[in-house]
């Protein structure tokens, strides 16, 4: 192809396909790609171990189970035998796929079913959460910057007295107060166990810090030339809205997803690591960094899993965020060159 | 008594079973600071309201009741003694009417003589001050009817009869009671200046009688503890003089941190329950500085007998064959800290008799000797016997590493036998009292109970009597709600009994904790051990089995 016909090539795509193209040339988001689709799968491999594998329960407690490991039987939890005799050692790691693979926790709990398992709920909740914030923020942020007056001023109040709040001091006191009794809205009841309270809690905290810079751009977009034309050519406000505001405020939506995505499950690994979150038996991986915490002495690893999951999973989106950022800002790649 | 979770319990050389009276004073070791650590403070000062065995650890030291129990090692501490009385009390109109001679030329920390004055006012302060005991210990004081129906105006003057002249002091009961020399020795019954505040002194010391006064008091941060300089000593197994010039007891200070602090002389003793990860390093690397001793205590779930699913017996029943006992005493530090049981009297304590009616192979009317292992398969039956598989549970338990983990344990034997138990730990500073509040609907609950004196009246007819349960209060320690009428006769026919005949009495005892274990308004799981940890700095531990460890009998220089 001469440079001619590649430049071409270029400009008569849309900008979406230069963006996936040039993603697909990052290395940033292969690896980030790559990291999330081994956890995302191994996560949803979590029965499938637990049942066929490792063959355990990983949310019942197995205080008197043993395992047979090199041909001898070994109870899961250990008393102490030197000494005084005093305490009872969970099994630490056996390296071995089908035997409490990172060891038990102080239920005597496969640690590493729980670890799949508890990738489901953060994952599940992170997303989830994420997304909800994102759409809400999407729809409080077009509507506020496209109507703009009172409806705009209401709006902006409701975000500013959220945001008034530290995240993580309102989402603990909104835990806190839901979590004993759940929520009724309307007909609608969440119990204090169901994943919904989470989900609804940290999608509600981060709306702020999304749906303001919507806002804001919106309400440039609305005195740009296109808006003002399709304004002044009679349009209806939902088409404005669907064909000239949205595809414009979709690249920076885009880039919030992996990182609210990835602020979400972070808070939500806090609040269970509080107890606030997650609540038992089901896991995720703050409800496993903190059974590891009364573990740190003798099993660190129950603590320390958890952790480097949370931290692979994390930098991953960052990662991906930032490559989807530079994919869809050309001075920002421009910037890079 | 609750104990905000005193734990395990000790080896080495302090297995006191036998007893021994206390060393005489050896002013060679006397000076220094005892420095205690704990994760936080246990409330208010006022020896009448506080009820927790952190502070009433530091009442023996620094407070004077007529009697109390006798400093020393082993059952010898279980001994009621003379201590602002001159001797025991003499007994007469047939145990209902006891006569003391106060002690003179005795003062409290302010210079302020102790008088009979003082003793009645401290008796009528029980009231006033609406002291957690007062409607169980001392509700058979002549006149405490009145007090505790109006506790502001509180006048005991039928009940505890004081002469000025002759320093005696009589006080009047309206019907015999086993246990009155023991409810007259705890701390609740001390003696304070006529002159102290008539409502819970807070954090504000009153002045003490005792070898130690408190200086001053911060929750947040420290207590300090300080010779008392008006202090001699009267009585060497009463109040003996301590070691240290100063005891300072730091709060805010966690678990782990405190096992480290004490390894590294940097603290003298640890308060909280050793974390679990730390048990085996104490118990191989500071053997010698670690002191197990067991106590009279027991770890059980009330249930409430008035809410579903556990106002049905059977599903009570129920919870009593699931629970693994042993799996419980794993989670508690393992086997040298705790033993399975299943009868409300622990072993070794006045009225037990060794019985389950909980166990595999057994029945509530035909028991085994002791607990041996659960029954899944007949406890899943009577849950679905009692039509009750299905609902919900919840566990209520206090947030710290030990309780959350025998809730989260409860949870999923409650799930295997049918029910969609969910847990809900809540901070250890409220949850005693939250879970005896009827208001808040608590089906059931991990707790603690540890002896207040050494009678099976302190356990049965204390935690389980009808008077005992009060609904919509925080202060009703029957957080089952159980009431059986004709239980609490037999109850009233024990304590009764007791007074001329406590071995005929105790076999009463006996046989009622056997009928109320089959009402199952409780699970008990086991009997712990008190673990002491002290750094190596520090000599001269000496533990009682009525307060546990003598902090002012530590040696430090």
């Amino acid at each position: 192809m001469s440079v001619k016909e590649s430049s071409a090539a270029v400009f008569s795509d849309s900008p979406g396909k230069i963006a996936l193209r040039n993603l697909r040339k990052d290395k940033r988001s292969i690896i980030s790609l790559t990291i999330l689709g081994i956890i995302v799968v191994l996560s949803l491999c979590a029965p499938l171990y637990s049942g066929f594998i490792a063959h355990t329960q990983p949310f019942e407690s197995s205080l008197d189970a043993t395992i047979t490991l090199h041909g001898k039987s070994i109870p899961v939890l250990q008393p102490s035998t030197t000494g005084l005799g005093l305490g009872v050692t969970p099994i630490g790691p056996t390296w071995n796929i089908s035997h409490y693979f990172l060891g038990a926790d102080s239920q005597g709990r496969d640690v590493a079913a729980r670890l799949l398992y508890g990738g489901r709920s953060t994952l599940f909740i992170g997303v989830s959460a994420g997304l909800l914030c994102i759409f809400v923020s999407l729809v409080i942020g077009i509507v506020a910057g496209y109507r703009k007056g009172w409806v705009d001023a209401v709006l902006s109040r409701i975000l500013d007295i959220i945001w008034a709040f530290p995240v993580y001091l309102l989402a603990i006191s909104l835990s806190v107060v839901l979590l004993t009794s759940g929520l009724t809205l309307l007909f609608i009841h969440i119990g204090p166990g169901s994943f919904a309270l989470p989900i609804l809690i940290i999608g509600v905290v981060y709306i702020p810090y999304v749906a303001r810079p919507i806002r804001a751009q919106v309400l440039a977009l609305r005195e740009r030339e296109f808006v003002r034309a399709a304004i002044g050519t009679g349009a209806k406000h939902s088409t404005i809205i669907f064909r000239e505001i949205l595809p414009n405020v979709m690249p920076s939506v885009l880039v919030f997803i992996p990182i609210i995505v990835s602020l979400s499950m972070l808070t939500e690994s806090a609040l269970s690591f509080l107890s606030i979150g997650v609540q038992p038996p089901a896991a995720s991986w703050g409800t496993i960094i903190n059974d590891g915490l009364g573990l740190l002495y003798t099993r660190p690893m129950v603590g320390i899993a958890p952790g480097l999951m949370i931290v692979l999973t994390a930098a991953a989106l960052n990662l991906y965020g930032d490559a989807v950022r530079d994919a869809l800002d050309p001075k920002s790649r421009s910037r890079g060159d | 008594m609750v104990i905000a979770l005193a734990t395990l319990t000790g080896t080495s050389a302090s297995q006191a079973a036998a007893g021994a009276p206390l060393a005489p004073f050896d002013p060679s070791h006397a000076g220094g600071t005892v420095t205690l650590v704990a994760a936080a403070a246990a409330g208010t000062l006022d020896p009448k309201v506080n009820y927790t065995g952190q502070y009433w650890e530091l009442y023996q030291a620094t407070y004077d009741g007529l009697l109390t129990f006798a400093y020393g090692d082993g059952v010898t501490t279980f001994n009621v003694v003379p201590d602002l009385a001159v001797a025991l009390p003499t007994i007469s109109n047939g145990g209902k009417t006891l006569t003391f001679k106060l002690r003179s030329g005795i003062k409290f920390s302010n210079g302020q003589p102790v008088t009979v004055a003082d003793v009645k006012a401290s008796f009528e302060r029980i009231f006033k001050v609406s002291s957690p005991t007062a409607g169980t210990f001392y509700n058979g004081i002549v006149g405490a009817d009145a007090c505790l129906k109006t506790p502001a105006t509180c006048n005991l003057d039928k009940g505890v009869v004081v002469d000025p002249k002759t320093n005696s002091v009589v006080i009047n009961l309206v019907a015999p009671d086993d246990a009155i020399l023991s409810k007259l020795a705890v701390p609740h019954a001390v003696i304070n200046p006529a002159s102290s505040p008539v409502k819970d002194a807070g954090t504000t010391p009153i002045p003490t009688t005792g070898a130690y006064m408190f200086k001053s008091y911060d929750p947040n941060k420290e207590l300090v503890m300080v010779r008392n300089p008006y202090f001699k000593e009267w009585n060497h197994q009463a109040q003996p003089q301590g070691y240290p010039d100063q005891i300072i007891y730091k709060f805010g200070i966690t678990p782990t941190d405190q096992v480290t602090e004490v390894e590294n002389n940097q603290a003298n003793w640890a308060y909280d329950p050793i974390p679990a990860d730390r048990l085996n390093e104490i118990g191989t690397k500071y053997a010698s500085q670690a002191h197990v001793n067991a106590l009279t205590a027991m770890w059980y779930m009330p249930m409430n007998v008035n809410l579903a699913p556990f106002n049905n017996v059977k599903a009570r029943q129920a919870v009593n064959y699931a629970i693994d006992r042993a799996a419980m005493v794993k989670i508690f530090g393992g086997s040298q800290l705790a033993a399975p049981v299943c009868s409300f009297l622990p072993p070794n304590f006045p009225g037990h008799i060794d019985y389950c009616g909980y166990t595999k192979g057994a029945t509530p009317d035909k028991p085994a000797t002791a607990w041996g292992a659960p029954d899944l398969a007949l406890a899943k039956q009577l849950v679905k016997e009692s039509g009750t598989a299905g609902q919900a549970v919840g566990i209520v338990v206090s947030d710290d590493d030990v309780n959350k983990q025998m809730g989260v344990y409860l949870q999923s034997v409650l799930n295997s036998i049918g029910y969609k138990a969910t847990v809900k730990p809540i901070s250890g500073n409220i949850q005693f009292t939250y879970i005896q509040n009827t208001k808040n609907k608590v089906q059931i609950s991990v707790t603690q109970w540890y002896q207040d004196y050494p009678a099976a009246s302190d356990f049965l007819n204390v935690l389980l009597s009808c008077a005992s349960f009060t609904p919509n209060s925080d202060s009703s320690i029957n957080m089952a709600g159980y009431c059986n009428k004709a239980i609490d006769a037999k109850m009233q026919a024990a304590i009764a009994k007791g007074v001329t005949d406590p071995v005929s009495a105790n076999k009463m005892w006996g046989a009622i904790d056997e009928e109320i274990m089959k009402d199952a308004p409780v699970a008990v799981a086991f009997t712990p051990k008190q673990l002491d940890f002290i750094s190596s700095g520090t000599k001269n531990y000496h533990f009682s089995l009525q307060y546990k460890m003598f902090v002012d009998q530590l040696q430090v220089k």
